[in-house]
């Protein structure tokens, strides 16, 4: 076990390396920081110095030594738009970010596994054609567009709930629905399919022989075993979320988390801000990957980790 | 991965193992199959979805013909008209006007082109390259492959959707630009498939014999190889096509996919928004383009899933036969 974890933290060091890399290929090399972050009528010796403060007169190779030692140490600098560290605007908007995605895929999985597992008793049936069709339609509406669309019904047509913004239990209702819908969609197709084949096995025939109640062998004995590519396809859509999937919805609900203030750096051409969310969000990304490997082995011991 | 991806990792194909199937370049399990249209028929979702796609490939190649006004042509006298059916609207504007008095209808018609453009050249561009690597990295093997799929497996575990902004902001939005970000960020499960199916179809006897009577690399992955992966990758890419319509509206709404004066879905709804409590169709209409036109796409890939995948056809087949005959024994029962 912990043989399999020091793997998977080498993978992980050489996935945020990578970012580390690419990031700095983008900034660096491929577009112009100072174009991106100067106004247009920036004079010639505003440029300089700016270059200068950024250290961007260096040699690349040099560039490169100091970008990662500061890396290293979680040091980006300052906001060109805030004009305070990087690193305390990030950490004051992680945590919307985190709870929003989190109760997202949470209401997703409540609502997928009870939908999914009612389709799955009758295949082809009316009720399972009718899931399967309404989920369908879930993974194609825009996300964007389902949030006006809320925003327009829940909050300005009927007043239950606020348009947008922040500050308690009722302003997360709306964008974590409007997040949850298109994964509760996939984790509901997987519930299905599973199901369906947990259901056509030789061991459920056993129970159905035994006289086990029906809702018992779904409960207790399928589910048992359907567990575990569910919570992996739960798992991946969280890290499918904070890997920038929020970004749409926190903006049409002006949800203060990583996604808008990354839209907003974009916005102010804030590139410091910008490249220290996407290398935040990459280590969260590759943390909640291992957990997660940690954690199927923990609900599945038939998982071999060394074959991972 | 998505849901219906996900079960398409080790697809394999029944006719794998024929030798005259592996000489022609003919589709297999789809091309080959007489059953193709009356299996089509049987499916009315998927029968209404290629019906849709095949009238929004015709409004895109003739939008300028079809469109009554130019999408960019601003009317300042004609500002936020509502679609004729509704009070105060007019036979002019069919589906009314936006703030500058721009024809909605004519958006819409031009909007299509561009989603079809972006979703097509992703595809492509994507598609191309990843199964390039994956038919590499498969038939390759050692050194090469551990490499590839390290690569892979560090490209999948990117903040994909972060990076691409980051990439959008440095070098500056453009169709060209979104089609490229959209292609990084989605070759991968391409190369995966790809190479998982090579490497399933390498130990297989058709393929040793190709290799034995002297057939070069590039003639045993193009002439044998790639035709099997045709279903499997069509499923895959049909899929990604939708994945993308989506991934480029959402881009252009947030101002960093198509820029003004080109037209996108996406981009429509993302100007109709500040209206939106004064002019519903403004963003109600594109939406409800890019919705329709994705759910089409979709009912399409999942018809495709089912019918190019031999177990999933069985599955489906042993269903009907098994409610059929349910069926006529209801009814004999009732008779007497």
């Amino acid at each position: 076990m912990s043989r399999f974890v020091l793997s998977r933290l080498l993978q992980g060091a050489v996935v945020v390396f990578s970012v580390v890399v690419v990031v700095f290929i983008i900034t660096r090399l491929v577009g112009d920081p100072v174009r991106v972050m100067l106004p247009l009528e920036a004079t010639a010796a505003q440029r300089a110095l700016f270059e200068a403060q950024l250290g961007l007169d260096r040699p690349i190779v040099e560039q490169f030594i100091r970008y990662v030692r500061d890396v290293a140490v979680f040091d980006f600098g300052d906001s060109l738009w805030q004009r305070r560290p990087v690193m305390d605007i990030i950490l004051e908007r992680a945590p919307s970010t985190l709870l929003l995605t989190f109760s997202a895929i949470s209401l997703a999985l409540i609502l997928a596994v009870p939908l999914g597992v009612l389709a799955a008793l009758k295949p082809e049936g009316l009720v399972d054609r009718i899931v399967v069709f309404v989920s369908l339609i879930g993974l194609s509406v825009p996300q964007f567009w389902l949030g006006l669309l809320f925003i327009v019904f829940f909050a300005l047509y009927l007043g239950w709930l606020p348009t947008s913004g922040s500050g308690g239990f009722r302003y997360l209702i709306l964008p974590a629905l409007t997040l949850a819908l298109p994964a509760m969609a996939r984790i509901l197709m997987v519930v299905r399919s599973t199901m369906i084949d947990e259901l056509n096995t030789q061991y459920v025939k056993t129970c159905r022989a035994k006289g086990i109640s029906s809702m018992r062998i779904v409960w207790v004995h399928a589910m048992r075993n359907a567990m575990v590519p569910i919570f992996t396809l739960a798992g991946w859509e969280l890290i499918r979320a904070l890997s920038g999937y929020t970004v749409v919805v926190e903006s049409v609900f002006a949800w203060p988390g990583l996604g808008l203030t990354a839209i907003q750096a974009i916005e102010r051409q804030d590139l410091i801000l910008l490249q220290a969310i996407v290398f935040l969000t990459a280590i969260m990304v590759v943390v909640l990957n291992i957990l997660f490997d940690i954690v199927y082995k923990l609900i599945d011991p038939r998982i071999d980790m060394a074959a991972r | 991965m998505d849901g219906p991806q996900t079960e398409l990792g080790a697809p394999l194909n029944d006719d794998k193992g024929k030798p005259d199937a592996s000489s022609t370049l003919v589709p297999m399990g789809l091309m080959a199959d007489t059953h193709l249209w009356s299996d089509l028929k049987s499916d009315k979702l998927a029968m209404i979805g290629l019906l849709f796609l095949v009238a929004l490939l015709l409004s895109a190649a003739f939008a300028a013909f079809l469109s009554p006004y130019d999408p960019a042509a601003q009317n300042i006298i004609a500002r936020l008209k509502p679609p004729m059916w509704m009070e105060g609207g007019s036979g002019l504007h069919v589906l009314g006007t936006d703030h500058l008095g721009r024809d909605v209808m004519s958006r819409l018609l031009h909007g299509t082109r561009v989603s079809l453009l972006v979703g097509v050249g992703t595809v492509l561009l994507a598609g191309g390259f990843g199964v390039f690597i994956g038919l590499v990295s498969g038939y390759r093997g050692g050194r090469v492959d551990a490499f590839l799929v390290a690569v892979i497996d560090t490209n999948v575990a990117f903040p994909g959707l972060l990076l691409a902004l980051l990439i959008l902001a440095v070098i500056g939005p453009s169709t060209t630009t979104v089609i490229v970000v959209l292609a990084l960020n989605g070759w991968m499960v391409y190369a995966r498939m790809t190479r998982g199916i090579v490497l399933s179809m390498r130990a297989t006897p058709f393929i040793e014999a190709a290799e034995v009577i002297g057939c070069r690399p590039g003639r045993v992955l193009w002439k044998h190889i790639l035709p099997n992966l045709t279903a499997p990758l069509l499923t895959l890419a049909t899929l990604e096509f939708a994945r993308i319509v989506l991934a480029e509206a959402a881009l252009s709404f947030l101002g960093l996919g198509i820029q003004p004066p080109a037209t996108s879905w996406g981009l429509d709804v993302a100007q109709g928004k500040e209206y939106m409590f004064r002019a519903w169709w403004l963003v109600t209409l594109p939406g409800l383009a890019i919705a329709l036109t994705v759910l089409a796409i979709n009912l399409v890939a999942s018809w495709l899933r089912v019918t190019s995948d031999p177990v999933e056809r069985e599955k489906r087949y042993a269903r009907r036969f098994l409610r059929k005959q349910r069926l006529s024994v209801k009814s004999q029962a009732k008779q007497p």
